[in-house]
Order: C-alpha cells, then sequence, then structure tokens
C-alpha cells in the first residue's frame, strides 16, 4: 500500500495536497470494503445460508398469526406499560420535588430501585413471586403492564423531572408575575414547555419497552398472549426453516421500532429549534 | 429632597398605585443585600434606581411584587400590604407588570397568546376581549403585524416590546422594569426607551432599575442611587445625576458617564 506519508515538518500543506491525502484515503478504504466482501463471498456456504437464515417460503405458516397475534400482543403490552409507566412517572417526578421531604426520599428510592434490579428479575417477581407468596395468579397482561411499568416509571420520572427542571426559571417567574397562581403557571406554562422537551426522550422509552415486552417469553404463556419473540422462539422448533423464524420476528420488531426512531429524530429537531 | 411631588400628568388614562417601602431587609445567607430601604413613590411617579451591580437594585425591584420575600419591613402597592401574610398574592400581581432583562416570553405561544393568556386564564376575559386588549397592546408597542409569530423569531427588541405590551395588558396600576435594555443589541434599546418614556407621559407609576443615564435624567421624576443595600442618595433626576452631593454617586456616576476617563 502506497501511502504519501506526508512529512510533520511540512507547513500548510497546499490545498492540492491535501485533495489528493483525501482521495487516497478513501480509495484505502473501498479497497478494504471489497476485499472484506470477496472473502466473505468465497468462505460463506451460500446454500446453507440461504436455506437457515432466509428461508423466507418456509416461515409462510407463521402468517398471518405472527402479525396478527404476535405483533399484536406486542404492541398491546408496550402501550399498556407505556400508559402506567407514565402515570407512575409523573407521580413519582412530582414526589422528587415535592417540598415535603419523606415524598422525595421515597421516590428516590424508588427510583434507584428499578433503574438498578434487572426487568427480568421484575418480571419473575410478578410472574413467579407473588403467586407463590401470595397465592395470588394474575392474567399475563397485568403481569406485563406491572412490571414494565413499574421499571419503566423509573426512568420515565427522571426524564421528566429533567424536563421539568429544564425550562428556564424565569418562565415561572412571568408567569407568576401575571397574577397566574402556581399550579397555573405549572399547567399553562411550565409543563408544555417541559412538554416539547421530554418528547424525545420519551418515545426513546416506548423503543426500549417495545424491545422489553419480549421478557415475557420467560413467563407460561396461553397461545393467545405469544408476543412476537415467543413466535420466533417457537418457530425455530416447528418449522425447518434454522433461525429464519428469528430474524422475521426482529424484522416485526423494526416495523414498530423504525418509525419512533424516526418520530424521536423529529421531534428532537423541533424542539431544539423551538425551545430557545 | 426625598417626597418631591410629581405633578400627575394631567390626561392621565392610568389608573396608578403607588408604592410605600419601609426598613426592608433581605439576606441571602450572610449575604446583607437590603439593609433597612425606606421608598415612598407617590401614583404616577416614574423612579429609576441606580448602582453598581450587588447593589440590592434588582432585588428590591423583586421584593414589591415577592419575587423575593424580605426578611423583614412592609411594602405597600395601593391597597396592598405585600408583605402581609395572607395577602392575596396573585390578585396584586394582576396589578402590577413586570419587564425582565430577559424578556422571559412563553416560547411555545405566539406573540398575540403571550399577551392574552393572562387575561383568559387570570382576567377571566373573554377570548374576543383578550384579543382585542392584546392588539390594543401590539399597535402601541408597534408591533401589531407580528401578532402571529413566535418569540423566536423576533430581535430582542422586539421580544422586549411585546413583553411591555404582555405586562400592559393586564392593566397594571404599576410597572417595575428590571434592567429592561441591558441584553438588548445598542440598535433596539431606543425603541424600548421611547415605549417607557410614553408610558411615563400617561401617567404610569414606573420603578425602573436601569444603567440608561440618559433616559433616567430625561424620564424619571426621581433618581435613587443605592450602593451596598441601602439607598445613598435620592432625588430630582437633575439633582443626582447632574449633581450627585455624595462621593459614592459621584464615583459611581464618573465611572458610567465617563467609563474611559476613569483612573486606575
Amino acid at each position: 500500500m502506497s501511502t504519501q506519508t506526508p512529512t510533520p515538518t511540512a507547513a500548510a500543506p497546499r490545498p492540492g495536497r491535501a485533495r489528493r491525502r483525501r482521495a487516497v484515503s478513501l480509495a484505502v478504504q473501498a479497497a478494504i470494503l471489497v476485499l472484506a466482501l470477496a472473502a466473505l463471498a468465497l468462505v460463506v456456504d451460500w446454500t446453507t445460508l440461504a436455506e437457515n437464515v432466509f428461508n423466507f417460503a418456509a416461515v409462510a405458516p407463521m402468517f398471518p398469526n405472527i402479525v396478527l397475534v404476535g405483533l399484536g400482543n406486542t404492541l398491546f403490552y408496550t402501550v399498556t406499560s407505556f400508559v402506567v409507566g407514565l402515570l407512575g412517572g409523573i407521580l413519582l417526578a412530582l414526589m422528587r420535588m415535592s417540598s415535603f421531604a419523606p415524598y422525595r426520599w421515597l421516590a428516590t428510592a424508588y427510583v434507584e430501585f428499578f433503574r438498578g434490579v434487572p426487568a427480568l428479575l421484575v418480571f419473575l417477581a410478578f410472574g413467579y413471586g407473588v403467586p407463590f407468596a401470595f397465592g395470588v395468579t394474575w392474567p399475563i397482561p397485568v403481569v406485563v403492564m406491572t412490571a414494565l411499568g413499574m421499571v419503566s416509571a423509573a426512568y420515565i420520572a427522571e426524564t421528566l423531572r429533567a424536563g421539568l427542571q429544564a425550562v428556564p426559571r424565569g418562565q415561572m417567574e412571568a408567569a407568576r408575575s401575571l397574577g397566574m397562581p402556581h399550579w397555573r403557571a405549572m399547567v399553562t406554562i411550565a409543563i408544555p414547555q417541559a412538554f416539547r422537551i421530554v418528547l424525545p426522550p420519551l418515545t426513546n422509552e416506548v423503543i426500549l419497552l417495545t424491545k422489553d415486552s419480549s421478557l415475557v417469553y420467560v413467563l407460561g404463556l396461553a397461545a393467545h398472549e405469544y408476543e412476537l419473540t415467543k413466535f420466533g422462539r417457537d418457530g425455530i422448533s416447528a418449522l425447518d426453516a434454522g433461525m429464519t423464524p428469528i430474524l422475521v420476528a426482529g424484522l416485526c420488531y423494526l416495523v414498530i421500532t423504525v418509525p419512533l426512531s424516526l418520530l424521536a429524530r423529529r421531534f428532537e429537531a423541533r424542539s431544539s429549534r423551538k425551545v430557545s | 429632597m426625598t417626597t418631591q411631588q410629581t405633578p400627575a400628568a394631567p390626561a392621565s388614562v392610568v389608573d396608578a398605585a403607588g408604592v410605600t417601602i419601609t426598613g426592608l431587609n433581605k439576606s441571602y445567607g450572610t449575604n446583607h443585600v437590603l439593609r433597612g430601604i425606606d421608598l415612598e413613590i407617590a401614583p404616577g411617579e416614574v423612579v429609576c434606581l441606580i448602582g453598581p451591580s450587588g447593589s440590592g437594585k434588582s432585588t428590591l425591584l423583586r421584593c414589591v411584587n415577592l419575587l423575593e420575600t424580605p426578611e423583614s419591613g412592609t411594602v405597600r402597592v395601593g391597597e396592598f400590604t405585600v408583605t402581609d401574610e395572607d395577602v392575596n398574592l396573585d390578585a396584586l400581581r394582576q396589578h402590577v407588570g413586570m419587564v425582565f432583562q430577559q424578556f422571559n416570553l412563553f416560547p411555545h405561544l405566539t406573540v398575540l397568546e403571550n399577551c392574552t393568556v393572562a387575561q383568559t386564564k387570570v382576567l377571566k376575559r373573554s377570548t374576543a376581549e383578550a384579543r382585542a386588549v392584546a392588539t390594543r397592546q401590539l399597535a402601541r408597542v408597534g408591533l401589531a403585524e407580528l401578532e402571529d409569530r413566535y418569540p423566536d423569531q423576533l430581535s430582542g427588541g422586539q421580544q422586549q416590546r411585546v413583553a411591555i405590551a404582555r405586562a400592559l395588558a393586564m392593566d397594571p396600576q404599576l410597572m417595575l422594569f428590571d434592567e429592561p435594555t441591558s441584553a438588548l443589541d445598542p440598535e433596539t434599546v431606543g425603541d424600548v426607551l421611547s415605549i417607557m418614556r410614553h408610558l411615563a407621559e400617561e401617567g404610569m407609576t414606573m420603578l425602573v432599575v436601569t444603567h440608561e443615564m440618559g433616559f433616567a435624567r430625561e424620564v424619571a421624576d426621581r433618581v435613587v442611587f443605592m450602593d451596598g443595600g441601602v439607598v445613598v442618595e435620592s432625588g430630582p433626576a437633575s439633582a443626582v445625576i447632574a449633581d450627585p452631593q455624595e462621593p459614592r454617586t459621584q464615583d459611581f456616576l464618573r465611572r458610567v458617564l465617563n467609563p474611559t476617563e476613569v483612573d486606575i
């Protein structure tokens, strides 16, 4: 490889030289990529790959249930736990900003606990722990809603608190000096601005919830409660398509998460423009 | 030379309130910011507070509508005793307009909405009435044609004029200005000051913290020089600015009026 090593002593290389160096750098990068692809093409057994990873013909029996039931349930688990998480998060955020210290301690302890333990453990607690300890078995949707909702409430609380605190102090002062009571100033002035600030991180939270809803897989599910991950896992044993079912399940997740992530980026661009 | 009664503007369109401050004290921790301030402002009077930064001017201003809570002393605005435990603070603030150094317009609302939101939510005016009042005030500050813009689409001077219109839309009896031109580009300062001058001519009671000595000299009925949390000197603008008696006032004015001629 012939890289022009520029002499370190050379003061301010002329523009022509800089352009040539950039061209060489691009050529080298392209060459590496071509070589890597060529090596891959030689090494990979394409027939096996097609049969075991991209065998879309063989996974036809997964449809339409993976969409109607699997995707449907994933969405349902996500939305319900987000609702629980948002309500809990609002409550916790208010507690963390309360002037009554014990509320702040409680909320801080809650947030630290649920951000610090794995979500899987919380699923096991509500799916198996609670039935064992108290003899009550909750329906699966309630378990998901509770477990995932409680975990995300901790994250959402922090997001909301940060959002409210990001609204400049002068906003509340201006609102109060116009005669608005504290609650009115919060509702009309501070919260709408905070909402704009927290919209991107909240969208990301929904993406995380979508993926974490797969944890329900560790609980015993009835057929009508299957979500995407369960469909993918069962497809491996039921169909002779190698790991294609997993790939299909993965693509189904992307159907939800990619638009959400585009949306989050949109919100980000908008809020950085509006909030001065 | 403290109570110089001003001839209230002949065609007073404002139902102006006076302010009485007695023995006002305020500390932040060990920092004693206001040390027993006494100040009387007659209805319709324009008082400019001048002094070095950290002298307590802004804190004094913010004690008048209780954005800061004083430790002791009393503040009376019209019939309200601001420092009274059970004063209706929101009712008081409806009558006291405030203009901030950083404008503090609501960025998520249009110019018009900035001027109507408190009217409808606080004064319970109808949308139509609030709109009419806001449009009138915006026309007064020369920005009627910008009512659909958002604050971030305006220049600093325009934002400050909207902030004045927003305060005036509440029909205040007293206006507080906290360094209203300090964050502005030099070429937009004049617009804001001329609006304030008009307001003064209409008979509004105004308490203005400012570094604009020209404005203080021409518009203020009285200039109050503060330093170290006390009123050092107070009197007619012509006297305090042109012929200060106290050494601290003389020193401050020399620095402000001739920044290049100060010996170091």
